[in-house]
């Protein structure tokens, strides 16, 4: 199973609301996934400014360890914004490459959910609403955001292994469904040099993305190509800086339902989990083809 | 009119009302308000009563019909109709994935377009889609007809036995085994009923007939390749 909803605005005085209209959403696909939970929301980028989300298994001493790191590398106060395990911070662009350099050798307990100008990712485990609630999610605010709640098949029950997988600046993906080929295209992309932390199979299919990004596709061109080189069954969600898109396999069996209106463009595992977004009664709802990038943007 | 409203009454409630009526009832009107796309509304009925849902449903909405008659005023998730025995539903928006599956008997009406696998399996039912419907669509197709209005997707009564396919648009493939067949005078009779009790307006001289060339129906070495 697994559930997804993405909402996509259009209408900028929806923004204040986008994290409870996103949290809503996902508690109704609840019974869809119980295992975890997680959500990517895009709000506004500060200038010149990175965005960066982290999470530890022991906030309080790696996150303080990380300040002190900064302070010492950069001569710079690091303002950590904390939200239960994760916390997100803004610093300089030409600080990313090294802060994560670190990260990597010194702070084996930090792990990067996402960078970016504009994302932040949070996951756990747990159901939805006590995830929301964690990170204060239906506080936030926002341009477009994607939630997911996980039925775990293809690897452990763990806060690495719940989606959304950040798969470049600015870039996420959600997953519905199982990929059968991830072990094989796993090892071809290690060889590659493209790191893979989990035996998750989103992951991989996250990491396959985030490759052929590297390699000079767009992202509308890698999704194209995942239909190729993913064998299995998935519905994507992707959330892009400035957009979401959507694409399902052709086989199609993984339920998606999408809703359009002047003020939104929304995803969701189920019709449920639409029926309470404002003018849902009069939007034009469809199910993606199968097979089909669907994409919009800012 | 017997009104359920699912903001206020639980869903097995709901539905329990409904399969406790039977061939006796002198309550043959319901009206079911809020679905608010919940699965398996108004599943296992059998008796001869009238339900409307007002709004969209999710999951297997009319599952096992039996002699009910049903109008979904709105679009329905997958499964709608599976297995239904006999009875109608009509959906007046579109439907999701497997739409009357495996059903034995009793008329489907979509007046919206159908997804992937719709009449998988069909078993004798009837299903009339005044849109598109969607790839693999009447897979394994034992009895029953299919009257398609607009277009068909990939891979259209593949496997087929003896279900029989209208459509009028365009088929995007056809399935193994399965083929063109002339239109009969019995045939557009046949598509004229079902149009006309489906609500469409639709004429029979436009469809074309498809139907098993029944080479697959016990296996043969020569059509390996086609299993």
């Amino acid at each position: 199973m697994c559930g997804i909803v993405g909402l996509f605005l259009k209408d900028p005085s929806l923004e204040a609301a986008l994290g409870r209209m996103l949290t809503d959403m996902l508690v109704t696909m609840s019974d869809r996934g119980p295992d975890s939970a997680g959500i990517a929301i895009y709000s506004e980028a500060v200038e010149d400014r990175a965005k960066i989300t982290i999470q530890s298994a022991h906030p309080d001493q790696d996150f303080a360890a990380l300040e002190a790191d900064f302070k010492s590398t950069f001569q710079q106060s690091l303002a950590l914004q904390r939200k239960n395990s994760h916390a997100v911070f803004e610093i300089a662009q030409n600080q990313v490459g090294e802060l994560r350099a670190r990260i990597r050798r010194a702070h084996p307990g930090i792990r990067v959910m996402s960078t970016g100008d504009n994302i932040e990712i949070y996951k756990d485990i747990g159901l939805p609403k006590s995830v929301a609630e964690r990170f204060d999610i239906p506080l936030m605010k926002g341009t477009h955001g994607i939630g997911h709640t996980r039925m775990a098949t293809e690897s452990a029950v763990t806060t690495m292994g719940a989606h959304p997988f950040n798969t470049g600046p600015d870039q996420c993906l959600v997953h519905n469904g199982s990929l059968s080929n991830h072990n094989s295209l796993r090892r071809q992309l290690q060889r590659e040099g493209v790191v893979i932390e989990t035996e998750n199979d989103t992951e991989v299919g996250a990491a396959y993305l985030t490759w052929k990004m590297q390699n000079g596709s767009s992202l509308g061109e890698a999704l194209q190509s995942s239909l190729d080189d993913l064998d299995g069954f998935f519905t994507f969600v992707v959330g892009t800086k400035d957009g979401f898109g959507v694409l399902r396999d052709p086989i199609a069996c993984k339920p998606a339902v999408m809703a359009e209106t002047d003020q939104y463009v929304a995803f969701g595992s189920e019709y449920r989990a639409l029926v309470n977004l404002p003018g849902i009664a009069d939007a034009h709802i469809w199910e993606p083809e199968p097979a089909t990038v669907y994409f919009w943007t800012h | 009119m017997q009104i359920i409203d699912l903001d206020q009454t639980d869903l097995r409630q709901a539905n329990a009302q409904l399969q406790n009526q039977n061939t006796a009832t002198k309550l043959t009107a319901w009206q079911i308000l809020n679905p608010k796309g919940a699965h398996a509304i108004a599943v296992g009925l059998d008796a001869p009563i009238d339900v409307t849902v007002e709004g969209s449903t999710g999951y297997y909405c009319a599952g096992m019909n039996k002699q009910a008659r049903l109008r979904i005023n709105g679009s329905v998730g997958p499964g709608v109709a599976e297995n239904m025995m006999s009875g109608t539903v009509i959906i007046e928006g579109d439907a999701s994935q497997y739409a009357g599956a495996t059903g034995h008997g009793g008329l489907l009406v979509i007046k919206g377009n159908a997804s992937s696998r719709c009449g998988i399996s069909m078993k004798g039912i009837d299903i009339v889609v005044h849109g598109n419907i969607g790839h693999m669509s009447a897979f394994m197709g034992q009895s029953g007809t299919m009257v398609v209005c607009g277009d068909a997707g990939e891979a259209l009564g593949d496997s087929l036995y003896e279900a029989k396919l209208f459509v009028r648009g365009a088929v995007k493939s056809l399935g193994a085994d399965c083929i063109e067949k002339e239109m009969r005078p019995k045939d557009l009779a046949e598509v004229q009923a079902l149009l006309e009790r489906a609500e469409s307006t639709a004429k029979p001289s436009e469809f074309k007939r498809y139907g098993s060339a029944r080479k697959l129906y016990n296996f043969d070495v020569d059509h390996a390749g086609d299993y």
